[in-house]
């Protein structure tokens, strides 16, 4: 086991590495003289100049390129252009907000489109598999803004229910927490529930045509055995997998809904950044959730393990 | 007699047939009728509306929607029905270039990594890589490192879509090579650009319309989410991201600005989502695993 999980590290080394390339390469290749672009259009020539040497931009290509993955490799992102903090410090400050939305949003969407993609799946041409497939795919449609909005005009402003946006910390209370969690997560959970919802009806169609699903019905087990233990330990493997690469979904939705919902995370750090013109911190938003995207299917890749033991490494 | 009988055998079938695609797949007539609907009023729009998109009147501001302005107006007292249908045609443009670019890049590609073996493993890091770069992050990077324009927006939201087309078709081509017919163009002598073109190209024609269509939903999606998050188009281009994001401010106020354009961006988001799933059911049903959205 241990030498699986290695190996499969060693194999995430490629992939980061490619994401690093594009990273740096994107900063220059990009039209025109990077500097330039960073420094904004009110620079004078001093200014570009300066921050030419302070982002490297004078030296060789390759020696940048080198004695920047080297600093990666020590955990050392950069420093904001704007204000010198420390990329990883700046993305440490504000993890915990984005972890909490993604986490619950997460949870909420898995515990309601697996049950719904179950039951369309069951009762498959029926209107209740029509209703719930129509509903996926209007949600998969629906803007995080436009359902954001919506949920804010009505449980916020008419019902005075719930906070209209801003972060409670979860060490100040459960509830606090959740309150102001809960219309970002519903928001921002839509797209992905419909995304599971239709994969695990489509799987679950599949798995519910196997002869041994016909056999444990014909033995007299009743219908929620069959499509839990024989239905959905089936269809598990695909399942997991689209929860898994939903998640850079989830990423770029989790920018949007922190927008909207005024929450200081990741995502307002990279709209900061962006409006900054920061580009080393952008740098790190991606590298760092890109690592988290690769390190979150290498456990989905190791949970098939457990998930269907015909899988071998 | 007999002759018009067997004259009507003959021709009943084709008539059912053609009135059957209207009825029997409903997911495609109502796409269509949904996207023609948008599609003419973002094409017509200067016949359709009085009100130019731009033209300031600073009498008329913040105005709920009325007989006059059918949408309201905007805090700079534009007219929003005008700029909402106008707004249609840059997603429009975004979506179908993004779709054609990175089918276009995606198709070379894919078919060069399935058929030419040393190249495979590159082509394929590189695309894995890629991949897990979250889309909407990479296009802000690309977004804060050049002037911004409907052509830069275009680049940037193709660049994270082509590896998944990459990966479809280098999929398709594995499978092709496999078959028997490959095998009989290989012996007989055909060159590599006439397979590719003749053999492999016609035979991943289907799968790449449907993956097309999700592209060109997920484009106008992401376009909106960049104009919304300032990192779109120009601010002054009236796209729908870029009327939601000047109006976020008056969303108590003035929350037409913000509901309307964001209803036409989800309505033309799921008619070509719903095109892209009823094609896929009607060119071929084996598909529906295979292709991600």
């Amino acid at each position: 086991m241990l030498r699986i999980i290695l190996r499969r590290l060693a194999a995430t080394i490629p992939v980061m590495l490619v994401v690093a390339v594009v990273v740096f390469l994107m900063l220059h290749l990009s039209n025109g003289d990077p500097a330039a672009v960073i420094a904004g259009d009110n620079a004078t020539a001093e200014d570009i100049a300066q921050l030419r040497t302070s982002l490297g931009l004078d030296r060789p290509l390759l020696e940048q390129f080198v004695q920047w993955i080297w600093q990666l490799a020590h955990g050392d992102l950069g420093a904001s252009i704007f204000n010198r903090v420390p990329v990883s410090t700046m993305i440490a400050q504000r993890v915990e907000p984005t972890l909490a939305l993604t986490v619950l949003t997460m949870t909420i969407a898995v515990l309601l489109a697996i049950p719904l993609g179950v039951v369309s799946a069951w009762r498959v041409g029926t209107w209740v598999d029509h209703m719930i497939m129509a509903l996926a795919v209007a949600a998969f449609s629906c803007p995080v803004f436009l359902i954001g909005y919506a949920l804010v005009g009505q449980f916020s402003r008419t019902w005075k229910l719930l906070p209209v946006q801003g972060y409670t910390p979860l060490s100040e209370g459960l509830v606090p927490f959740l309150l102001h969690l809960a219309l970002p997560a519903v928001s921002l959970g839509l797209i992905y529930t419909a995304l599971l919802a239709r994969m695990t009806r489509s799987t679950m169609l599949e798995v519910l045509g196997e002869d041994y699903i016909r056999t444990a019905r014909a033995k007299g087990l009743g219908v929620v055995p069959v499509l839990l233990r024989h239905g959905l330990r089936n269809a598990a493997v695909p399942i997991v997998t689209t929860i898994g690469l939903g998640i850079a979904l989830l990423i770029g939705g989790v920018v949007v809904a922190e927008s909207v919902f005024a929450i200081p995370g990741i995502g307002r750090l990279t709209v900061e950044a962006l409006q900054q013109r920061d580009y080393p911190v952008i740098q790190g938003v991606i590298l760092v959730s890109s690592l988290v995207y690769v390190l979150v299917n290498l456990l989905i890749d190791l949970s098939y393990l457990l998930l269907d033991p015909r899988i071998r490494y | 007699m007999s002759a018009t009988t067997s004259e009507a055998h003959r021709f009943r079938p084709l008539v059912a047939r053609r009135s059957g695609l209207l009825t029997r797949h409903p997911r495609i007539t109502i796409s269509v009728l949904l996207l023609g609907t948008l599609a003419g009023l973002a094409v017509f729009a200067p016949l359709i509306t009085q009100y130019d998109p731009m033209t300031l009147a600073v009498t008329q501001r913040l105005r709920p929607p009325s007989a006059a302005h059918w949408f309201g107006t905007d805090a700079y007292g534009r007219d929003t029905f005008s700029r909402t249908i106008y707004g249609g045609r840059i997603s429009m443009q975004i979506g179908l270039s993004v779709a054609a670019v990175s089918v276009a890049i995606g198709v070379v590609v894919g078919m060069l990594g399935g058929a030419i073996r040393w190249l495979d493993p590159i082509v394929m890091r590189i695309s894995d890589g890629l991949m897990s770069i979250p889309g909407i992050l990479l296009a802000i990077a690309l977004m804060s490192l050049t002037k911004a324009s409907v052509a830069t927006v275009i680049i940037a939201i193709t660049i994270p879509e082509v590896p998944r087309v990459v990966r479809l078709v280098r999929s398709l081509v594995l499978t092709i090579r496999e078959q028997t017919y490959m095998q009989a163009a290989v012996s007989s002598g055909t060159r590599l650009p006439r397979l590719m073109l003749r053999h492999i190209l016609p035979n991943v024609v289907t799968p790449l319309i449907v993956q097309a269509t999700y592209i060109c939903a997920s484009a106008v999606l992401i376009e909106a989410y960049l104009g919304f998050l300032g990192a779109g188009t120009p601010p002054e281009v009236p796209s729908w991201g870029n009327i939601i994001a000047e109006n976020r401010t008056f969303v108590q106020l003035a929350s037409w600005n913000i509901m309307f354009p964001g209803a036409f961006l989800a309505l033309m988001v799921l008619g070509v989502n719903m095109l892209g799933d009823g094609v896929r059911d009607l060119l071929d049903p084996r598909l529906a695993g295979r292709i991600g959205k």
